[in-house]
């Protein structure tokens, strides 16, 4: 009933807009062409200004309103996500001179030069010298940009620190797995037919001897802080993006081809939540890449944590190994038999 | 052979095919299987309004989700059915709903809609010829892509659901049947549609591109011809270059998703299904194939409406366009460009970072043409005698949009940022202001500045300024608060952020965004109540030429027939932007030079 309600008020406030514009049509006619468009010209002309001007206003309304909850105002967690934001100023600074000049121009020459009978137009077809002008200042703006830009374009994504902690991401609808080397910082090779979701979910080949001592968890990825961070990340399925927002990074994460990204933290989670007053915050990674009807759930949670405190995790992690072969973990009381033939089950 | 003919008027000639014959037009033949170029430009003009309409209305569930993730409405229920259980829209149905509104939008709306109207109405009427090059091919066109839009307008009503992968389709998400619901037969609906749709637009482009080069009417050189003509020549240049590279990854992706190719398969193993044996393909390889169309599809998009405004802009401040040859310059550098920086939307995807950054360079490159653009408009408005029409506004519009979403371009460009901002709500703001919603202006001021001409009725001047004003305060409204959105890392293409710490705090705005975005949707009922009723009941036109324009289409009959021009096809003496020169308020193109004239162009 309500909806028959509403759709009828709807419809009859298009009739009683729609009956006015024809009546002011009539009254036109009625004024003269030449009457009503001068009136036309006077209230556009001072709606371009009164746009103008409720423009700069609603920006600033906007800005004062939303900036606090962008990441700007919480500031970068990474020396990558720095220089991020410093770039962004830096672009935000030459764009904004741009259209602020652009968009004053546009609206005040339209309120400007609105019809009037006794002006003159100026016949002006074209000036080698003007254009020539706004071609150049363009150029050497961009040109400021993109030296800018790559080079912090080409330090994002060239090599990390001999001393890089590496870490596997593996994406999967809809979730996120993450492996360490383990103590032989290496990692063993895998090979996507050997994927079992219950006890090898990255497909590792349990015959390579790197492979036993590598550590896997799909709770949360424990980095240090202070301690570059190199990602191997890869995807299980369709393609995925592990998105960082917080340091100021992403990439793709797409099957059959390794991508890497590292960073930097400088702030452990704790230290964020106390600098952003918020006890709940948590570095969280987002799948920024459309991966199916679970892409807005595929969360993942970085840890940024002391040296001390990622020993102490470490520690207490087995290895990936004797979740798939319990009878081989020498801390656990050795059970079943079964389990055998299930190793070699994953070895074919 | 049969424009010569046409050219020495079509009285002699009775076997010729473009003079007009009103004598055997049947229904069919005049309104259906129409061949004369204005009708077809009509049934373009429709049918992308009719898209327009579906896709607006699609925009406007999923805001309504993404407004108020919490709250149920039972006539959603009735609306969508198993879509919207219990009032709520599902994640698939909303994933399916901004996927269709994409690729409606893009393809059938400003793509076919936009070029596929102006094009068809305003070459033949504005180079001076009886019809396009070939009207059968013309004809074709259309019908390839009503047949397109039956078919994807079927895929919403499989069981499975319409494609809900995001209009680019990127496998292995879309080529997959068991990786989502809308990748099983929605998806083979949404190719094959995409496939005819690619078809269309070739038939249409090559039409355009051999009309301009042909059949320019005497006297009309390259150079003379008005901004709108060069710029849908360089918008049928694109898609004729790069929608088949499109259809080439499309059929790859048909071959993957059925015939077991791996072309875009590797090393996939699906949850409930186990490893498949694909190896050895490259998912990103469709990325290229799909960009390099993409990226000039921007441009094929904004290119017309960047040509009508030069027009409309220069007709309506009485003077002529400033640097008509720089204007010319840049629609070709931006031309060129166009097909030079597709990878910058592969910035996150791995690739070589030593590339990247020669995208960079070149993606930036295109804010200088476009700067220029923006420059040249403004100086034509400079001392110009400004007349208001909905037209006019409508371009003066696209300028501030075009700016607005342009600046954004160059953060998105600049890799190092690009790194940081991809698909976020930055990049969904920046698109639509500088793509849709700038493109959706120039379409806007094309249909009120041509609007006399299709029909011979004036539309209602009071309802295209109200909606024009609301519609350029809803635009900006609606996307400016999404940049801050974008900056705080909100991923775009997300059913619901309630349970993301770092994303949530928005919940306010959306709920605002998507009441304006309702608003901004109910105005464009009012422009389509004005366009209908005005067809039939608008105030009638009674002079020749209403805008006191230069172009050749308004020295036609005011309700011109099949072949435009009655008697023999003016002959053009000089450019068409000959406003407020020696003291004349306007030149038409069709005027000789006169012996005291300065030389100016």
């Amino acid at each position: 009933m309500s909806l028959i309600l509403s759709v009828a008020i709807i419809a009859f406030i298009y009739v009683v807009i729609f009956q006015i514009a024809k009546a002011s049509e009539y009254v036109s006619i009625l004024k003269g062409e030449e009457a009503s468009r001068q009136q036309n010209h006077k209230i556009n002309g001072f709606l371009m200004v009164a746009f103008l001007v409720l423009g700069f206003i609603g920006i600033y309304v906007c800005n004062k309103a939303y900036y606090g909850k962008t990441q700007l105002a919480q500031g970068a967690a990474s020396i990558q996500g720095e220089k991020v934001d410093q770039m962004l100023f830096v672009t935000l600074i030459i764009t904004g001179i741009v259209f602020v000049i652009t968009q004053v121009l546009l609206f005040w020459f339209a309120f400007k030069y609105q019809e009037d009978k006794n002006r003159k137009v100026f016949f002006f077809a074209h000036s080698t010298k003007l254009e020539l002008i706004w071609t150049a200042i363009p150029a050497i703006a961009l040109t400021v940009l993109v030296v800018f830009g790559l080079r912090n374009w080409f330090f994002f994504t060239g090599e990390p620190p001999k001393n890089a902690n590496v870490i596997e991401v593996t994406g999967k609808q809809f979730g996120w797995i993450y492996r360490y080397p383990g103590k032989d910082h290496i990692f063993g090779k895998k090979y996507y037919k050997n994927i079992d979701p219950a006890t090898n979910s990255v497909g590792i080949i349990w015959d390579d001897k790197y492979a036993q001592d590598d550590i896997q968890t799909e709770q949360a990825m424990y980095v240090v802080k202070g301690q570059p961070v190199k990602l191997i990340i890869g995807s299980r399925d369709v393609i995925h993006d592990v998105g960082l927002t917080h340091f100021r990074l992403k990439m793709d994460a797409v099957p059959g081809i390794p991508t890497t990204m590292w960073f930097t933290p400088i702030y452990t989670t704790k230290e964020m939540r106390e600098k952003t007053g918020n006890p709940n915050f948590a570095y969280e990674i987002s799948c920024d890449q459309m991966c199916g009807n679970g892409h807005y759930s595929m969360k993942g949670i970085i840890e940024v944590v002391d040296q001390d405190e990622y020993d102490l995790w470490m520690a207490k992690q087995k290895p990936q190994y004797f979740t798939a072969f319990p009878e081989k973990d020498p801390t656990a009381v050795p059970v079943k038999a079964d389990s055998t033939a299930k190793a070699t089950a994953a070895k074919m | 052979m049969s424009h010569e003919a046409a050219l020495h008027g079509h009285e002699s000639h009775g076997h010729d095919d473009h003079g007009h014959h009103e004598h055997h037009e049947t229904f069919l033949t005049k309104y259906v299987f129409s061949q004369d170029h204005k009708m077809i430009a009509k049934q373009f003009l429709i049918t992308g309004m009719v898209w327009a309409v579906l896709g607006g209305l699609m925009s406007v569930l999923f805001r309504l989700q993404l407004g108020y993730p919490d709250a149920s409405f039972p006539w959603l229920e009735s609306l969508l059915g198993k879509w919207a259980k219990g009032g709520q829209i599902t994640p698939e149905a909303y994933y399916a709903l901004v996927t269709t509104h994409g690729t409606v939008l893009v393809f059938f709306v400003l793509t076919a809609g936009l070029s596929g109207t102006f094009a068809n109405f305003l070459i033949p009427l504005q180079v001076g010829a009886r019809d396009m090059a070939s009207p059968f091919m013309n004809m074709l066109s259309y019908w390839f892509f009503f047949t397109a839009s039956v078919i994807m307008l079927s895929s919403l009503f499989v069981e499975t659901g319409p494609f809900s992968g995001g209009w680019t389709a990127y496998p292995p998400l879309s080529a997959l049947h068991d990786a989502s619901p809308g990748s099983k037969s929605g998806m083979d609906l949404w190719i094959i549609s995409m496939a005819l749709f690619v078809v269309s637009s070739l038939l249409g482009g090559l039409n355009y591109i051999a009309t301009i080069l042909n059949m320019r009417t005497k006297g009309m050189s390259m150079t003379r011809l008005p901004l709108t003509i060069w710029a849908l020549f360089f918008t049928a240049v694109l898609g004729v270059l790069s929608f088949p590279v499109l259809l080439s990854g499309m059929i790859l992706l048909i071959f993957d998703r059925n015939f077991g190719t791996s072309f875009y398969l590797s090393d996939i193993y699906v949850n409930g299904v186990g490893a498949l044996s694909n190896e050895g393909g490259s998912a990103i390889l469709f990325q290229h194939l799909f960009w390099f169309l993409g990226h000039p599809e921007v441009y094929i998009i904004l290119l017309p409406a960047m040509g009508m405004v030069s027009e409309i802009m220069s007709v309506n401040s009485r003077k002529p366009i400033f640097g008509y040859m720089a204007m010319l310059g840049s629609l070709f550098a931006i031309a060129i460009l166009a097909f030079l920086v597709w990878a910058h939307h592969m910035f996150v995807t791995g690739l070589n970072p030593f590339l990247g950054s020669v995208f960079v360079l070149l993606t930036l490159l295109i804010a200088v043409p476009s700067a220029i653009k923006v420059f040249n408009w403004l100086t034509t408005l400079w001392r110009g005698n400004i007349r208001f029409t909905p037209g006019m506004l409508f371009a003066i519009g696209f300028v501030s949009l075009f700016i607005s979403g342009g600046l954004t371009g160059i953060w998105l460009g600049n890799a190092a940022l690009d790194i940081y901002l991809h698909d976020s709500y930055f990049v969904v703001a920046h698109f639509h202001i500088v793509m849709g919603v700038a493109s959706m202006f120039g379409m806007f001021a094309g249909v009120y500045h041509w609007f006399p001409k299709m029909y011979g009725r004036y539309l209602n001047n009071t309802l295209g300024y109200v909606h024009f004003w609301i519609t350029i305060a809803g635009a900006y409204l609606i996307f400016w608060p999404m940049h801050y959105q974008g900056l705080a890392g909100m991923p775009r293409r997300y059913f619901d952020f309630s349970i993301w710490e770092s994303f949530k705090q928005f919940a306010e705005l959306n709920r605002f965004i998507s009441t304006v975005a309702m608003i901004v949707f109910a105005t464009q009922i009012l422009f389509l109540i004005n366009f209908f009723y005005s067809i039939f009941k608008g105030r009638k036109v009674t002079v020749l030429n209403p805008w006191e324009s230069n172009t050749l289409e308004w020295t036609t009959p005011i309700r011109p027939g099949h072949g435009n021009w009655p008697g023999e096809i003016p002959e053009v003496h000089r450019w068409p932007y000959d406003y407020g020169k020696d003291g004349h308020d306007f030149i038409p193109q069709t005027t000789p030079v006169g012996e005291d004239e300065t030389n100016t162009h």
